[in-house]
């Protein structure tokens, strides 16, 4: 069995302990420890029934841990509590899961820690290689999640775009490391698109898909920074690009539009054009506006900045650039790059330049610093 | 999350408030200053904050290439004038409110007669991974 299936069924196990009366840090707890005991043992013999393995082995595993705890309570709960009859559907504990550990009292790395560990089925191990932290830090980072949330009960309706943005966040995170949070972003909000009738899941998956089909053209083999309109566009995944279009336009259909729909748009518009210089960007500009109108995001109005200087012309662009907050990351990049399209290449490499100081990652910097040496040249 | 970097200088920074070197503390105040900067360290693990902390020896050279075939040309240990740093802290923090507020803390170890340092300690952020979603 792969780790993905087993990783699949952590959320329902989950859910059985927290029905059968285990409150939910210990119940998370005790699947945490069976899921190790599974990762280390199935490879050589593999149950018949891995989810009733899983939780025949977590069961016990809070059990056990119920009766080193002193407290008195605790050993009421271990007195033969029947598990309750009737079967409830796993995509409803699944769904009440993602609620929870997106749950509003929570840090945005909190909620993203708990996220990947009870719905994802990540080790904390894992997970604190995927941030680059020491795994001590991240297990103090779950337990402290988790008592936070000690007085909340599981079946609680929750805010459906809290937790698209911490899918978001897991998504956007980049790659470093031996999991690929990218990809595991995508298999969860995959997972909770299709346990929710939510139109805006729909549009952060179909988002996630379209941004994804690029991934291999997005970097050089060396990491160096490739802009869209530079990218070998023969090398996007027409599969993912076809079904983000396809979840896009469903989600679309139900006319209740959302930022990551029209975010999606956005990316499906550029994923249409063949060239680059075949982009629709009178569309993009409209879709823009949109989002601002959303949002009323500062970022989206300099995106929006961008596509305007490639709808109307740098002139343009600079104009709608006038009217965004300079004092926001990427503004001074934005600027030089207009300006050059503009024709003042001076102006433009010192734009470049400061914006490379300003950065905020290696990559960008670079490629910031190369644009202004390759203007300082030519 | 955001990581940082709080750096300690043994020289070059600006002299803390409490300007006694650690050669003139009385050995309880050295163990203070000790247990102050473990407690702290094990206040963030606690806290899912700490990423890592290492101390430096003072004594270092510079080293550089020198060409193809020529082994690497050395130069220090460092005169008395140069900068010298003495050790880190790396931290993972929601904020930079944060960052700033955890330095001040450990800037509050404490040094001669049991009153807080004061020393100047240089916060630098991290550079990231490069996002999936910029357009």
């Amino acid at each position: 069995m792969d780790e993905l299936l087993l990783r699949e069924l952590i959320p329902a196990v989950i859910g059985v302990l927290v029905r059968r009366g285990a409150d939910f840090a210990s119940a998370e707890d005790a699947v945490q420890e069976a899921l190790v005991s599974a990762l280390a043992t199935w490879p050589d013999d593999q149950p018949h029934d891995p989810k009733g393995w899983l939780v025949t082995a977590a069961w016990r595993k809070f059990l056990d841990q119920a009766r080193a705890t002193e407290s008195r309570r605790a050993r009421e709960l271990t007195v033969d509590r029947e598990p309750p009859p009737g079967d409830v559907p796993a995509v409803d504990d699944t769904l009440r899961l993602y609620f929870l550990c997106a749950h509003p009292s929570l840090t945005d790395a909190s909620a993203v820690a708990l996220t990947l560990r009870a719905v994802g089925g990540l080790t904390t191990r894992q997970i604190a290689e995927a941030y680059l932290v020491p795994e001590t830090t991240m297990a103090q980072r779950i337990s402290r999640a988790k008592r936070r949330l000690a007085e909340t009960p599981l079946d609680q309706p929750g805010d459906p775009a809290a937790v698209l943005r911490v899918l978001y966040l897991v998504f956007n995170e980049g790659y470093s490391g031996q999991v690929d949070l990218a990809a595991e972003a995508i298999r969860l909000t995959r997972q909770l698109a299709s346990a929710t009738d939510e139109p805006e899941a729909a549009g952060l998956l179909a988002l996630m898909l379209l941004h994804h089909a690029r991934r291999a053209s997005r970097t050089t083999a060396n990491g160096r920074l490739v802009p869209l309109a530079e990218q070998d566009r023969s090398r996007w995944d027409v599969g993912l690009i076809a079904e983000g279009v396809e979840i896009l336009q469903a989600a679309l259909a139900r006319d209740r539009l959302g930022e990551y729909q029209a975010q999606a748009a956005i990316a499906a518009l550029h994923a249409d054009a063949r060239h680059a210089k075949e982009t629709d960007w009178v569309q993009i500009v409209e879709w823009y506006d949109e989002l601002v109108r959303i949002t009323e995001s500062p970022v989206a109005r300099l995106n929006r900045a961008v596509a305007v200087g490639e709808a109307d012309g740098a002139h343009a662009g600079l104009a709608a650039l006038a009217e965004v907050d300079p004092s926001l990351p990427r503004h001074t990049a934005v600027a030089a790059y207009l300006h050059e399209k503009a024709g003042d290449t001076g102006l433009a490499a010192d734009l470049y330049v400061e914006s490379a100081r300003a950065a905020t990652n290696a990559a960008e910097r670079d490629h910031l610093t190369r644009q202004a040496a390759r203007l300082r040249r030519g | 999350m955001a990581k940082y970097l709080l750096l300690k200088h043994y020289r070059g920074g600006k002299a803390p408030v409490n300007d006694v070197p650690m050669d003139k503390w009385t050995p309880e105040e050295i163990d203070a200053h000790m247990t102050y900067m473990q407690e702290f360290a094990d206040r963030l693990s606690g806290s899912g904050e700490f990423v890592d902390g290492q101390a430096l020896a003072p004594e270092g050279v510079w080293v550089r290439y020198d060409g193809e075939g020529r082994p690497p040309v050395t130069d220090g240990p460092f005169a008395e004038t140069k900068d010298l740093i003495a050790g880190w802290m790396v931290i993972d923090v929601d904020s930079y409110e944060r960052a700033i507020e955890l330095a001040g803390e450990l800037s509050a170890a404490p040094g001669s007669g049991g009153r807080p340092l004061g020393e100047w300690l240089e916060v630098r952020p991290f550079l990231t991974a490069a996002p999936a979603v910029t357009e």
